[in-house]
């Protein structure tokens, strides 16, 4: 049978964690004490881009805004507008993930220079921020600059500008038929499949992962032969500290949950902002699916070991990062 | 092509360019335009039965001519002209079917029956899967208007093909037709001087020419070529999307965005008024747009569109005129402005 290779849901994290709550003891914030010196080092930056004259820019930017109010760009089937996202989009994000979060990205060699790729990322924070920082982040560090193409709860696409931005950012809908499109097209696609159970989650569940679903992702990625990269986003969790949930309301407001938070919604708009995480994205060694018949899709067998297999490396490098973590600040 | 071909709906422009066509066809013999009324536009020689296919009376048609071919296109979102509300054309489009397959199904001669559907029969919801394939069921059926019609119609098509297995029958699922003389509800709405659109939302639009759907038509009416089918479901559109708005800026029209109910609202008075014909799915298309796939189009049907989506819309917009911001005159206006700026940076260097 299928030789996925299912790491049992260890006892050491379980004793770190409890080291850590131990240590934590009155204070909170500080961790156990890091058992080793950080050995891994940051990926050396992208190389800055050359600094272009003001008069290279005024032209670029007429030449884009002519573009623009002409509508003379192109989409894809998705709703895809690449040049928008580059010139606008990701320019509005990007100071978010370099200097307010200050992202830090480990393992973008795991993710192909070409050729299809699923992303399968934990989900956290109550707001989908750290989808969008991993887009940066695989776009601004990748060396192709590969676009990342996210699947979004179908809520996304039932909100108005916010449906519009996304699939102008080239989001679309999670679910199978898209997915393989993307898929097959040889792109880069991310999925949290913890979905609303992952962002809308207690802090005090946070790094827990939640049910991966019933594990569609998987067989997505094993009918289109392309790998899995496991993501582990760490810092998203503390950005809102979920302490409470307004339940009520949010059947009132067709929400999945309504989130309250130390400063939400008691501080009003100010309440909203962000805690200053420091974040770090690792990116997984891929896991292969393309040695498998093609009717393994169907095994449920090898889905859940798949599925499990993937769940439990994204579950340890969060512990992982959580412990050479100096701060959640810093 | 059959010998003897029946065309429904050639009061219609789309319908009078398709039996003109055909006419010129050196195989086939016969061609017979059926509609309710007389159609202003000349049939370039083919025979014209004033009948409507709502009445049992073309039965007796289809037995007395020996059709071989029916090519159904009287399925339409809007009452031709003035005349007719949405029930006549509710019953026209639902009822005229089930009697012209009824009467198909009497008549031994037919070996060939086309059908000239729309990708309304998927609706449109945010609910669904980005792009449609002929075998994706819409996560929410259209609940009433043409695309229910639709439904319906396709409905009855497959019991008629159930019924009559040596019947060839093709349903084409047309996105948009537009061209130079097009008279949809979509046409009629880019011909607005200023288009409503709503509010944080930019639906993903497919077009076909008018050249392409009676290519296609003519293909699906015809024996299939070597190595082609034409008998089955297939989705017709032209490649690549437009969004709203890029339509609007290459028509030049500027677009007034509304709420969502009061763009409902705005669309129940204009159609009262009848300047135009906005109904609630028109409205779910501009809302949430509609693509669909068509690679079955491609590789098993063996068409091939002459016109990508977006050249059908330019020349559909060159048809119309420019709007009220002619994207030439915008362009013109930000090359003179980039003139000014690099001219009075220069000399500062």
């Amino acid at each position: 049978m299928a030789d996925a290779k299912v790491i049992p849901f260890g006892e050491e994290p379980r004793a770190r964690r409890k080291a850590r709550r131990a240590g934590r003891g009155g204070r909170g914030a500080a961790l156990a004490p890091v058992p080793e010196a950080r050995t891994e080092h940051p990926p050396a930056a992208p190389p800055p881009p050359r600094p272009r004259s003001l008069d290279e820019r005024i032209a670029g930017g007429l030449a884009f805004l002519r573009r623009r109010i002409t509508g003379d760009y192109e989409v894809d089937d998705f709703g895809y507008d690449e040049e928008l996202t580059d010139q606008v989009l990701m320019s509005l994000l990007r100071p978010f993930a370099e200097k307010y979060f200050r992202v830090e990205v480990k393992g973008i060699e795991n993710i192909p220079a070409d050729g299809g790729a699923l992303v399968v990322a934990n989900h956290s924070g109550t707001l989908p921020l750290d989808g969008l920082m991993l887009q940066v982040a695989v776009h601004d560090n990748h060396p192709a600059q590969r676009h990342l193409r996210l699947l979004a709860a179908d809520l996304v696409f039932v909100l108005p500008v916010i449906n519009e931005l996304a699939r102008k950012a080239g989001h679309t809908l999670a679910c199978a038929e898209d997915a393989q499109r993307l898929l097959e097209r040889g792109e880069i696609v991310g999925v949290m499949p913890e979905g609303f159970k992952g962002i809308g989650k207690p802090f005090a569940d946070r790094y827990k992962l939640q049910r991966f679903g019933r594990g569609g992702f998987v067989s997505t990625a094993l009918k289109a032969g392309v790998p899995i990269v496991p993501c582990s986003i760490v810092g998203a969790e503390e950005i809102y500290p979920m302490i409470g949930n307004a339940k009520t309301l949010a059947r009132v407001l067709g929400l999945p949950y309504f989130p309250i938070t130390p400063t939400f919604p008691w501080l009003g708009p100010l309440g909203a902002v962000p805690l200053p995480t420091k974040w770090t994205i690792q990116f997984g060694e891929p896991i292969a699916t393309d040695g498998y018949p093609p009717e393994a899709a169907d095994d449920p067998m090898l889905m859940f070991n798949l599925t499990d297999q993937v769940r439990e490396t994204i579950q340890h490098t969060l512990y992982k990062l959580l412990v050479q973590r100096r701060s959640v600040f810093f | 092509m059959g010998k003897v071909v029946l065309v429904t709906g050639v009061a219609r422009q789309l319908g009078g360019r398709f039996v003109r066509r055909i006419r010129r066809d050196p195989d086939v013999e016969r061609v017979i335009g059926v509609d309710a009324v007389a159609p202003e536009h000349h049939l370039g020689g083919a025979e014209f039965l004033r009948a409507d296919i709502r009445h049992p009376a073309i039965a007796r048609v289809l037995a007395e001519t020996r059709v071989d071919t029916v090519v159904h296109m009287d399925i339409n979102g809007t009452p031709l002209g003035k005349r007719g509300g949405r029930a006549s054309v509710k019953e026209t489009n639902v009822i005229g079917t089930m009697q012209l397959l009824g009467a198909c199904q009497k008549a031994p001669t037919v070996e060939r029956v086309v059908i000239k559907s729309s990708t309304s029969v998927y609706g449109s919801a945010p609910r669904d899967p980005a792009v449609f394939t002929e075998t994706t069921t819409p996560k929410s059926l259209p609940s009433g208007g043409f695309a229910k019609d639709i439904v319906e119609v396709e409905g009855y098509v497959r019991g008629f093909a159930r019924r009559r297995p040596d019947v060839a029958v093709c349903i084409l699922r047309f996105a948009n037709i537009l061209g130079p003389c097009a008279d949809s509800p979509l046409a009629e709405y880019f011909s607005l001087p200023v288009l409503p659109t709503v509010l944080g939302y930019d639906p993903r639009l497919q077009f076909v020419h008018e050249d392409d759907a009676l290519d296609v038509l003519r293909i699906a009416a015809a024996a299939p070529r070597r190595g082609t089918l034409n008998s089955g479901t297939f989705n017709i559109a032209g490649d690549g999307v437009l969004l709203l708005s890029q339509t609007s800026r290459r028509l030049g029209r500027p677009t007034l965005p509304l709420f969502l109910p009061t763009v409902t609202w705005a669309g129940t008075a204009l159609r009262s008024v009848g300047i135009t014909d906005f109904s609630p799915e028109q409205i779910r298309l501009l809302t949430h747009g509609r693509v669909v796939e068509t690679t079955q189009m491609r590789e098993t049907l063996g068409f091939h569109p002459k016109y990508t989506t977006a050249e059908a819309f330019a020349e559909f917009a060159r048809s119309r005129g420019p709007g009220l911001l002619p994207p030439e005159a915008l362009a013109r206006t930000v090359d003179r402005l980039a003139g000014v700026l690099t001219a009075r940076r220069t000399p500062a260097q």
